[in-house]
């Protein structure tokens, strides 16, 4: 079935000047621009906005190693992270040659000129079905991705850099995202008012988690435990 | 001498019934004074009215000089009462029942050993310590009592304190009650049911039925001997009553009663009429001198027939 | 006025009665706090179910604060009967004991009699609140620790920041006792009425009971007289743990979602509780005592 696709994509993509080679050459850039960081700690700030969740905006530390270890922590708190999106990171997906990458034409992502290309898992039992990314060819930076996965819907990264450009890490990162809906029997919450409906419509389910990168400590080896 | 007490046509009515009606008297001050009536004939709710308990539909009652219902503190500061059954706080001592009144009763403040006294005075004071539930009547009686005294009151007023109480218990409240107005000039005002029991102490008394006033007078002049109903009973009533009909006593006979002739006379006639009778040849079952007073007593206790008793 | 309230206090601390709330309270308390240590994550899966379909959540969800709120969520509609034991009783048991009368001859006023007793009972209720603010918040703190507290909601989920939550409970419980005091003064004011404590403790029950059912009920005829049964207010406490958001939907530390309709149910039984004292102080200074 994918091949299917993959074969019908081809041929759109046919039209483009960018040709296959091009693209996997400009992945490697990016891809060894990312690889300068061996592991992080970043510390940040998080914003939840879901229909449904009230909460207040915290601050976070991100932790990361090669090649595939991510992980958000409230600093303190409970966190309330989506599935799988918060800890969908760029270096993981660009890790290993275990895609196919395809190109897909130019847009813009904030007034920057940018290259789409479509990653497509050679893996057939990846939870990844496809991921598209925006990258600025100039910067070699990963502007957006879209990536639709098999459990957990279609989600959206959206990235804007700063000081630590040079790294490929993002100062900002947001991510959009599908919620299911959320609903408790008032008679298990035990409420007894009946016009108390919050005021963000609960039919809007797309959520959004932002955060806001303050710092980064790059490169100073971090331990597997962060990761428990 | 300014009255203790000085009530004037007090009345209270409960919807349509009338408890109180009209009714004046006055208690002076060392009286042991004696509110006498059968169940239900308006002493309770005169007392009630006298310790505010009862508002009063009309009428004015004045204590110590002062109307009650402008000084009502400054008068129940001078008064101490038991009012029925002698009702305290069961699951307290006596000893923390007779500290908890002595503290709103407007007395001074009482060390423990005063408190302890005053029970002492009504023999309580081995069971100080005991809760109340563990008392026998005549204790909680005695306590009652104890409370009502706490704060040295002027006047006491007890209602029906010997209901419910044993011979001895009876006497024992009887000879508190003399003591405290003999020793200690206090003014008593004691309501009873019973004649019996107040005309040994009370030196003035005040009779009401129905909520009216029927007597109100010293003892003594109500116990007047002149007015002595003589009751006889012969093997032929009805035979009997005709011949003192035709005799000089004729003036004398009371309406005819079911199982007696009643005569009213002066006590120092009885001989004079006994011997009247044994010229006659009425064949004498009894003959039974009572006080007039008595007798309506025995009349309205027992509630057979009205009499008008009381024409002096 | 001030004699007065000690005596009543020590009644009401004399009567072995009084303590059965406590011990209630304790009882109830415990037991929630041991079934939440033992099965919680049971109970929180439950709840989060909805939520853990989108969402990872870590952290202590079941801590101290959220335990306190679901005691207090489970035992705020009982606690009613456990006051009415004792409010409901102050007039009519010395009626039926036969104190009343006594008491009312003595050179104090009725104003200040019932005044006492109504203060008494106030301060009552308020130590059996603050003895279950100690148990269900602080020792639920000690035993279950302290985190953020997820609220959640029928319609919605509050994330309260742990240093944003003690005051709240402040502010819950000072709300409780407004809500509890309501109780007492109709158990009170009923009181006046009998000469035995059976049949006002009855009767506030059974008010309590039909309004919080009515209050409950989510059907639309009972929906328009909600607003006038004071059950209906009495869990507007709930109210403080909602917060506003700002136009990013990010929660505003410190807020109160809707602290309008919050002091408007404070107001309703603060009116409610003035209305029955007023109402018990002007029947008592007119009453006949017959008993």
């Amino acid at each position: 079935m994918k091949k299917i696709i993959f074969v019908f994509l081809s041929s759109l993509i046919c039209h483009f000047s960018t040709s296959a080679q091009d693209v996997n050459s400009l992945i490697k850039k990016v891809r060894s621009k990312l690889d300068k960081v061996n592991d992080y700690i970043a510390e940040g700030k998080m914003k939840t906005d879901v229909a449904f969740i009230k909460a207040p905006v915290g601050k976070v530390k991100v932790f990361y190693k090669r090649p595939d270890k991510f992980t958000v922590k409230r600093d303190k708190g409970i966190s309330i992270l989506p599935k799988s999106g918060v800890s969908f990171n760029m270096s993981s997906v660009l890790s290993g040659d275990n895609y196919t990458a395809i190109p897909s034409g130019e847009s813009t992502v904030g007034g920057d000129k940018v290259k789409l290309v479509k990653l497509l898992p050679n893996d057939d039992n990846s939870d990844v079905v496809l991921t598209t990314l925006y990258i600025d060819e100039a910067n070699l930076l990963i502007k957006k991705a879209n990536t639709t996965t098999r459990e957990n819907g279609t989600f959206e990264m959206e990235m804007s850099y700063g000081k630590y450009a040079s790294y490929g890490l993002p100062d900002r990162v947001i991510f959009a995202f599908n919620t299911k809906e959320y609903k408790l029997p008032k008679g298990v919450t035990l409420e007894f008012d009946t016009d108390d409906t919050p005021k963000h419509s609960v039919k809007n389910k797309k959520g959004r988690v932002e955060i806001i990168y303050s710092s980064y400590v790059i490169n100073k080896n971090i331990s597997d435990m962060e990761f428990k | 001498m300014q009255p203790v007490i000085k009530v004037s046509n007090l009345s209270k009515h409960f919807n349509e019934i009338v408890a109180v009606n009209n009714l004046s008297f006055t208690v002076n001050q060392g009286d042991i004074y004696g509110f006498l009536g059968q169940n239900g004939a308006g002493k309770s709710t005169t007392i009630r009215m006298l310790l505010t308990l009862i508002e009063p539909s009309h009428g004015e009652i004045e204590m110590f000089g002062m109307h009650l219902s402008t000084h009502r503190k400054e008068i129940l500061r001078q008064t101490g009462a038991v009012i029925e059954k002698p009702d305290v706080y069961k699951y307290l001592s006596a000893f923390e029942n007779v500290q908890l009144f002595s503290k709103i009763s407007g007395g001074p403040k009482l060390t423990r050993a005063q408190l302890l006294d005053q029970l002492a005075m009504v023999g309580l004071q081995e069971r100080a310590f005991s809760k109340v539930k563990t008392y026998s009547q005549g204790m909680k009686q005695r306590l009652g009592i104890a409370i009502a005294l706490v704060h040295n009151p002027q006047l006491i007023v007890l209602d029906e304190p010997t209901n419910g109480l044993d011979p001895q218990g009876i006497a024992d409240i009887r000879n508190l009650m003399l003591h405290l107005s003999k020793e200690r000039n206090k003014t008593i005002l004691v309501s009873s049911h019973l004649l019996s029991e107040i005309q040994l102490i009370a030196n003035r008394l005040l009779i009401i039925d129905k909520g009216k006033k029927m007597a109100e007078g010293d003892t003594l002049a109500l116990f007047d001997p002149s007015q002595t109903l003589v009751e006889l009973e012969t093997l032929d009533n009805k035979k009997a009553f005709y011949q003192l009909q035709q005799s000089r006593w004729s003036a004398k006979l009371q309406p005819a009663r079911e199982k007696t002739i009643v005569l009213k006379m002066d006590k120092n006639e009885i001989p004079a009429f006994h011997q009247s009778l044994a010229q006659m040849q009425i064949p004498i079952l009894s003959l039974q001198p009572r006080n007039s007073l008595e007798d309506y007593f025995l009349q309205v206790t027992t509630g057979n027939q009205h009499v008008e008793a009381f024409t002096n | 006025m001030w004699k007065l309230l000690q005596i009543e206090l020590f009644k009401i601390f004399k009567r072995p009665r009084t303590y059965i709330s406590f011990v209630a309270v304790a009882a109830l308390v415990s037991i929630i706090q041991f079934g939440l240590k033992v099965d919680g994550k049971m109970y929180v899966d439950f709840m989060l179910r909805d939520l853990s379909a989108s969402f990872n959540i870590e952290g202590n969800v079941l801590n101290g604060y959220l335990v306190c709120y679901i005691i207090l969520q489970l035992l705020l509609v009982h606690v009613p009967l456990l006051i009415t034991l004792i409010a409901a009783d102050l007039i009519s048991g010395e009626a039926n004991m036969g104190t009343l009368r006594l008491l009312l001859t003595k050179p104090v006023s009725r104003t200040e009699v019932i005044l006492a007793k109504f203060l008494a009972a106030a301060i009552y209720t308020f130590l059996l609140l603050i003895f279950m603010a100690i148990l269900a918040l602080f020792v639920s703190m000690a035993i279950f620790g302290t985190d953020d507290m997820l609220n959640l909601k029928s319609g919605y989920v509050v994330q309260l920041k742990s240093n944003d939550i003690f005051w709240r409970y402040i502010c819950a419980f000072c709300f409780a006792a407004l809500a509890m005091l309501t109780v007492a003064s109709l158990g009170f004011f009923l009181s006046l009425f009998a000469e035995n404590s059976i049949g006002p403790i009855v009767a506030t029950m059974s008010v309590i009971v039909v309004f919080t059912i009515l209050s409950t009920l989510d059907i639309p005829i009972f929906n328009a007289i909600k607003p006038y049964l004071f059950t209906t207010h009495m869990i507007g406490w709930k109210g403080f743990f909602d917060v506003k958001v700002n136009n990013d939907n990010e929660a505003i530390i410190g807020s109160v979602q809707n602290l309008d309709k919050v002091l408007q149910a404070a107001g309703i039984l603060a009116l409610h509780i003035f209305g029955l004292l007023l109402a018990s102080v002007l029947v008592f200074r007119k009453k006949d005592i017959l008993s």
